[in-house]
């Protein structure tokens, strides 16, 4: 009766998102065990081991896990599966690919993106971009879950010391291969975790003017975040969307900026603690679910947004 | 080469969903219907490849009612050649879907498989990687260029960090992100023309697959409601609610 969490990482460190996992799978069953799966990745083994919520680590050490590919992960988790009940990744990019094909493998019908659980088998998780939510309930003997990482709060990393078993690779198909990563790198915190996110729409018109916008997240020291047409339109890069095809972001504030307010954006950032929108249209649907509303044209109201940031002495970080 | 694209039809996008007040699930009368948005754009690929000479002949599928033909019958508008229709009244999850897909794989023998990467429906991201797992395939998930070679496609995709090419070998399951494409529409001719393009039923009954689904939808209900906020007169105001009363600042 033990939870096999599938760990993300690049490696060297776990991804942030994986404490959450952890946090959920806790919540499923106490007996969590990690598996770590990848290319000269002991320090992940140990940061893994160290979380006092893990009970176990499983560390997989081959070239072949370097780049996560799901033709080669898959086979791997599945076979270690075996002893588990539930199989939990998170509903991110990097779960979503590898965790139908171990359902399918094993014969499952995986429950995607759970933002509660409410007991082993059953789970909430939203549907129609988070227009409704829905209960319900696994009758598979086991369970393939991937969870919303930030319907979950971050594990404590430090202080736990898990037991690290090495297990064996398994054969991998050859039917894949990774050529490059692009990367955005930034100073700026990532959006998926960002106590602030500052995030430009349409309304900004171009790549440059999103220049208000990373002036101001730079003051906040918050993430920057985008709607799909500003990112369709080129002004900035795709891992910045927010919304139902985007990222999910839970920060203490959003700020949305040029951002009409379609559901598929609400979807994405509804559940933020406190929501302020900047529009010029009165009208725009963002206001509906915005704590603070500002009617005003982004190209005034942002410097003066800025000057007044400026004049506060203190600014959390 | 061949490609079988597969096509949901789904409430759109813009229809302001209401959930039932029994619990049972969303209203789904005298609402409108359209293809689930990144299938269009699986649609739109798999036409492009065909018009690159490439591809011979593309066939669309959908697994539904029989309204699901309207959604085949798009896909026909645009340029796919045939079109299957798997009937099936009731709800199926990914699981069976991508059990149907693999039969209609076997029989066919396409090259490629084309989905949308996520059905705005169910949210449940799955089919695709399921269909491939069950072939033995590789895949190429959140698909945002395709460039197809000999024996192989380069796929770009769209990550959490960013953007990343991997090659896989054919055969290969492709789910396709919004930003593969832009759809075309269909001309009032070929729309025409389209209703006089094969189009084959299957009852997915008949299939011998079991069917039954796994998991069990106990309750839909509205998400909880954000209380009504305020508008703000100015920068000032703003900066000082954040400060004195939000306290985020
Ligand atoms: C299947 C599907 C999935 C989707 N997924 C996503 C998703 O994940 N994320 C997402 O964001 N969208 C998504 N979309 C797109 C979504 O439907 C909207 O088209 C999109 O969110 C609109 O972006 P926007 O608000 O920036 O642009 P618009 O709707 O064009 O709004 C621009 C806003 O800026 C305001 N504005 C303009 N100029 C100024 C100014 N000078 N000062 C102040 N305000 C100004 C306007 O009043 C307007 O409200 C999806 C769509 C589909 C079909
Ligand atoms: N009933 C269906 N008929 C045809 N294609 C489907 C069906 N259900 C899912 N798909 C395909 O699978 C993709 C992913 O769906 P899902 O896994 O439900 O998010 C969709 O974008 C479609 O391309």
């Amino acid at each position: 009766m033990s939870v096999l969490l599938i760990a993300e990482h690049d490696n060297s460190k776990l991804k942030p998102f994986t404490l959450n996992a952890i946090t959920a799978a806790s919540k499923i069953d106490g007996d969590v065990h990690v598996l770590v799966a990848g290319a000269n990745c002991e320090n992940v083994t140990k940061e893994a081991a160290s979380v006092p919520l893990v009970k176990k680590v499983l560390w997989c050490d081959s070239p072949n896990y370097q780049n996560y590919l799901p033709e080669n992960l898959a086979p791997l988790v599945t076979k270690t599966a075996e002893k588990y009940d539930h199989i939990v990744a998170s509903a991110n990019t990097f779960g979503k690919n590898f965790m139908p094909r171990v359902a399918a493998a094993l014969d499952i019908s995986q429950v995607s993106d759970i933002i509660k659980v409410s007991s082993p088998d059953t789970f909430i998780r939203p549907i129609y971009a988070g227009n409704a939510f829905a209960t319900v309930k696994s009758n598979d003997k086991k369970k393939c879950v991937t969870i919303r990482p930030t319907s979950f709060d971050p594990a404590e990393k430090n202080g736990g010391s898990a037991q690290v078993e090495k297990i064996e690779a398994v054969d991998v198909p050859n039917t894949s291969k990774f050529i490059k990563r692009e990367e955005t790198k930034s100073e700026r915190p990532e959006l998926g975790t960002a106590r602030i996110v500052v995030s430009g729409g349409r309304g900004l018109e171009s790549g440059e003017n999103f220049k208000l916008i990373t002036d101001i997240a730079d003051k906040l020291n918050a993430a920057v975040g985008a709607s799909r047409a500003a990112v369709d339109a080129g002004y900035i890069s795709n891992d910045h969307q927010v919304g139902q095809t985007g990222k999910v972001v839970v920060p203490d504030l959003y700020i949305a900026v040029g951002i009409s307010g379609a559901i598929q954006h609400l979807a994405g950032m509804k559940e933020s603690k406190i929501i302020v929108a900047i529009n010029k249209d009165g009208e725009a649907p963002i206001f509906s679910v915005a704590d603070y509303g500002l009617e005003a044209d982004l190209f005034k109201a942002l410097p003066e947004f800025l000057a007044e940031l400026n004049k506060l002495n203190t600014i959390q970080k | 080469m061949k490609i079988l694209v597969a096509v949901k039809r789904v409430i759109d996008y813009n229809v302001q969903i209401r959930v039932k007040e029994d619990g049972s699930g969303v209203h789904t009368d005298n609402v409108k219907m359209s293809t689930n948005p990144p299938d269009d754009n699986a649609v739109e690929e798999s036409v492009k490849l065909k018009e690159s000479g490439k591809v011979k002949e593309v066939v669309a599928i959908s697994i539904g009612e029989d309204k699901a033909q309207e959604t085949i019958r798009k896909a026909l508008a645009v340029g796919a050649d045939k079109g299957i229709h798997v009937k099936a009244d009731n709800y199926i999850e990914p699981l069976g879907i991508a059990k149907i897909l693999k039969k209609i794989v076997e029989k066919e023998k396409p090259d490629m498989v084309f989905l949308g990467k996520q059905a705005i429906d169910d949210d449940c991201n799955q089919t695709g990687q399921m269909l491939a797992a069950m072939l033995n395939w590789p895949q190429a998930t959140f698909t945002s260029k395709v460039n197809l070679k000999d024996k192989s496609l380069e796929i770009v995709r769209e990550i959490d960090e960013g953007l990343e090419t991997i090659e896989v070998n054919l055969p290969a399951v492709v789910s396709c992100d919004l930003r593969l494409n832009e759809p075309r529409f269909a001309s009032l001719p070929n729309i025409m023309k389209a209703k006089k393009k094969p189009m084959e039923q299957i009852n997915a009954k008949d299939l011998g697959i079991d069917l039954t689904n796994r998991i069990q939808q106990i309750k839909v209900e509205e998400p909880p409601k954000r209380k009504a906020g305020i508008k703000v007169a100015n920068v000032a105001e703003l900066v000082s609610k954040l400060k004195n009363e939000a306290k985020v600042l």
